[in-house]
């Protein structure tokens, strides 16, 4: 039997940064992968396939919508969509391969096969095909991540009605997508196929779309989204689904309770993810799973059994993958016996439809429902010199400070390239500075990333220079 | 809105320390509710709502104050109603964060160099990663960032500089090199002041000698019960001393004396100042006229002020003036030493253990209880003769304790001359 200081289950970004890390930190590492191609979810079924896709869907809408304005045209524009989806295919397996390549490079012994537990230090690796082996573990990290959650009484076909999965492996494009869920996933989906033409409608329980983020980003979304197509109706709870030949009918209940159904040829179920811990058998090793499925960690990562961790979706806090790789790294050291912490708080949120969402902090609501006096500083990218030479308009950065120190609490963006923006506001965070500071500070002229310096003037004492 | 202001404490007091705020910014509070406890050089003492309203507070704990100044307001629009006290708006967040400040008033009053901000003392990600390794607190770290935020660099400079580990990780080396700074009490200031000056401005010696014991503790033995019967205190020894002193002071009325700029003031009472170990730190209450007090009244007036110390309830008056001070280290287990004028004071005796020791009594050796004693005294006012005629005065007061009994000169005394 083969022994490792740490055994890892599951190649996702959390499984094999942790990986990596260890391998770094000179312990003699394995990373067991059910799938063939490593990287999990993210690269495989999520964040990469998924930002391949938006940014070709996006490629093609601004040649139809935008490039006239520019003074460029196009006659014959068509759509390819098999090559739209090769050219994905390719992104993902650049992407696995390339983890493959860091798994050689930092001598970490890589198994294919589905991970279980004999017990607390063994663990079993069953291939497809194959004889099963057992590898002997000092320490184990579980990175075992999530799958698209179901909604009982939905029976997804996986052809019509679908999850992430599907979407991002459609053989056309839907001519009407009805979503179910607006949050992150459903959203940059539907954005992909609303750009290629697809007729998009979103039903969501809540009043809102992305619920959980500050509200005013919310609005802004889909104010924007809706100028794309894309339909909206909140408050409203979907009864049921039916696929019959190509057409998918979801009904639902409206905000008065009134009996809808919405007709379409693919239905998508976006309504978030739950934690997959199937065939780990767990209880060998002595650990068990709360009511939502989530394995119990303390503030170290580590399960009721101390030398086994979990990390990423399988654990509590947000389901994204820069959450899990700085977990899988804050694991690698602690077992190395360093001491590392998270600050949770400073982790940012990213929806990566056109304009971006980001958001790092407290939201205003928080601030309200907590009682902490704070101010609010806004600046649209419309009065943005670099937005109008590229034509996007729409958005806003949002800053709120503390109403007496000035301390920032809170960055909510939406905009061009947000996404990358909201590194400045995660760093400005982790070292409390104040709006003013970043007020302060030059940022470079023109770019996206002068709205929010001029936010944080306009919350340090109302007094943007470009608004 | 009503201006809370520092009250006139004493009459030498112009400012006070913040030592504790028993509300926090925003509470209600209603009329005489304890807002804060103030600390001046000698006593604490807590300011009370005038009338109830809103609080704002408008300084920090730690922070000195002048007298007069306003601490804080009371918003008196702000109706305060029965049990609406506890509840305040304020988030739980803010409210945690000044009772743990509370609890470590150390983080509070250790005065960051750079000027402060709401950051001081904010670990970077790396510097925070860094001293959770190596178990240091921000308190023991100059950051050197801006507004005093905690740099990687501040860290290994720390480290290199040998700062040590504040708690000592079970199973790790279990010798400690931990440091911990805190703000001087006010108290501790005054003292320090008081005895510095003490030291500068006398031209101080010591002069030593030995009491025989035998004759006091016989006595303690014999009236012990009796006494404590009669009187409801017991017979210690500082009844003796204090009144051998004082009988002493009177005989060499220069020991008693206070220079005052070219001229000397002679006292014709004893008000004799008793070194009083308190939690606080050392406090000197006074007996007043302790020539004319009772062993009994002195016993009572020494427990009465050692009480007072150790809960803190002594007055201003009864810590001021005092014309000669005994300090008693015996107490401690101190076998002799020089102790230190109690400043404008001219001289102090200093108290010892008793001990068993060997001596010569006509040419014999034998064992008897014996302590030393020693006079420190300023030069300036008391000539070595006058030094020790008192000292060996107390001494023969105290192996023959019938002096005491009369005092200085039992014809004057019976004539009231």
């Amino acid at each position: 039997m083969s022994s490792f200081d740490v055994v890892v289950i599951g190649s996702g970004p959390g499984g094999y940064i942790a990986a990596i890390r260890c391998a770094q930190l000179g312990m003699k590492t394995a990373l067991i992968e059910k799938y063939d191609s490593l990287g999990g979810t993210c690269l495989n079924v999520g964040c990469i396939p998924s930002k391949a896709l938006l940014d070709s869907s996006e490629h093609f809408h601004h040649a139809r919508h935008n490039f006239e304005t520019h003074g460029i045209e196009l006659t014959d524009l068509k759509l390819n969509f098999k090559q739209m989806m090769q050219r994905k295919t390719e992104v993902v397996e650049q992407s696995s391969g390339g983890v493959s390549f860091l798994m050689k490079k930092n001598k970490i012994e890589v198994f294919h096969g589905l991970g279980s537990f004999v017990d607390a230090h063994t663990v079993q690796v069953k291939p497809a095909k194959g004889k099963a082996q057992q590898l002997q573990a000092k320490h184990v990290i579980i990175a075992t991540g999530s799958k698209p959650s179901a909604l009982p009484f939905i029976e997804q076909d996986k052809k019509r009605i679908i999850t992430s999965t599907e979407a991002l492996s459609l053989s056309e494009v839907p001519k009407h997508l009805i979503l179910i869920g607006g949050g992150v996933v459903g959203l940059e989906l539907g954005s992909v196929y609303a750009r290629l033409g697809a007729k998009v409608s979103v039903v969501e329980y809540m009043d809102s779309i992305i619920s959980n983020m500050d509200r005013e980003l919310g609005r802004e979304l889909t104010k924007v989204l809706k100028k794309e197509g894309i339909e909206f109706f909140t408050r409203h709870e979907v009864t049921g689904a039916a696929v019959k030949g190509k057409t998918v009918t979801v009904n639902a209940k409206d905000k008065a309770g009134k009996a809808v159904s919405f007709k379409g040829d693919y239905c998508l179920v976006a309504v978030g993810r739950n934690p997959y811990t199937q065939g780990l058998m767990l209880d060998k090793a002595g650990i068990s799973v709360d009511e939502k499925g989530k394995i119990p960690v303390n503030e170290k990562l580590q399960t009721g059994v101390d030398h086994i961790y979990a990390i990423g979706d399988v654990v509590r806090g947000p389901m994204l993958a820069h959450k899990a790789e700085e977990e899988g790294v804050v694991v690698a050291e602690t077992i190395a016996g360093q001491q590392p912490h998270i600050n949770y708080l400073l982790i940012p949120g990213v929806v990566y439809t056109w304009p971006e969402v980001a958001a790092v902090g407290h939201t205003e609501e928080q601030l309200k429902e907590q009682g902490i006096a704070f101010k609010k500083g806004k600046f649209p990218f419309r009065a943005s010199g670099r937005a109008r030479a590229s034509m996007d308009l729409d958005g806003f950065i949002k800053v709120l400070a503390a109403k007496d120190t000035d301390e920032i609490l809170g960055v909510h963006m939406i905009g061009p390239r947000a996404a990358d923006m909201i590194a400045e506001a995660v760093t400005a965070m982790e070292y409390r500075a104040t709006a003013e500071d970043i007020a302060r500070m030059s940022h470079a002229h023109p770019t996206y990333s002068e709205a929010m310096k001029e936010a944080c003037l306009a919350a340090t004492g109302n007094r943007a220079l470009n608004f | 809105m009503l201006e809370m202001k520092v009250p006139t404490v004493g009459e030498s007091i112009t400012e006070v320390t913040v030592s504790q705020w028993m509300v926090e910014e925003g509470d209600l509070v209603e009329m005489d509710d304890v807002l804060c406890e103030l600390e001046s050089d000698k006593a604490t003492f807590e300011l009370v709502a005038e009338q109830a309203g809103k609080v704002h507070l408008m300084a920090a704990e730690g922070d000195d104050v002048a007298v007069g100044a306003v601490i804080c307001t009371i918003d008196t629009s702000v109706e305060v109603a029965a049990g609406d006290k506890a509840e305040t708006k304020l988030p739980e967040a803010a409210k945690k964060a000044p009772q743990e400040e509370q609890k470590e008033p150390v983080v509070k009053t250790a005065p960051p160099s750079e000027p402060t901000s709401h950051a001081a003392g904010h670990p970077s990600p790396a510097a925070a990663k860094m001293m959770q390794e190596h178990q240091l607190s921000p308190q023991q770290i100059k950051g050197t960032g801006k507004g005093g935020r905690i740099t990687k660099q501040d860290v290994l400079e720390a480290l290199n500089a040998g700062v040590a580990p504040q708690q000592i990780i079970a199973g790790s080396r279990q010798f400690s090199r931990v440091e911990r700074r805190e703000k001087m009490s006010r108290l501790r200031r005054t003292i320090a002041n008081h005895l510095l000056k003490a030291k500068n401005q006398t031209a101080m010696l010591t002069t030593f000698n030995e009491v025989d014991m035998s004759a006091i503790l016989a006595i303690r033995k014999q009236y012990k019960e009796t006494f404590r019967e009669k009187h409801g205190v017991n017979l210690g020894f500082m009844s003796f001393f204090t009144r051998a002193c004082c009988v002493a002071l009177q005989e060499n009325p220069a020991v008693n004396a206070i220079i005052d700029g070219e001229e000397v003031i002679y006292h014709e009472f004893c008000d004799i100042s008793i070194a009083v170990s308190t939690p606080r730190g050392l406090v000197v209450p006074v007996i007043r006229n302790a020539e004319s007090l009772s062993m009994a009244q002195l016993e009572a007036a020494v427990k009465e002020l050692a009480v007072k110390g150790r809960d803190n309830q002594l007055s201003l008056e009864e810590m001021e003036g005092g014309t000669f001070t005994i300090s008693n280290g015996g107490v401690f287990g101190s076998l002799m030493s020089t102790p230190i004028l109690n400043a404008p004071q001219s001289a102090i005796l200093g108290m010892h253990k008793i001990e068993e020791r060997p001596i010569a009594v006509n040419g014999q050796v034998v064992i008897k209880p014996m302590m030393y004693v020693a006079l420190s005294y300023d030069h300036q006012v008391i000539d070595g003769k006058e030094s020790v005629t008192f000292l060996v005065r107390v001494k023969e007061l105290l192996e023959d304790p019938a002096g005491l009994l009369l005092g200085a000169d039992p014809v004057e005394m019976l004539l009231e001359l």
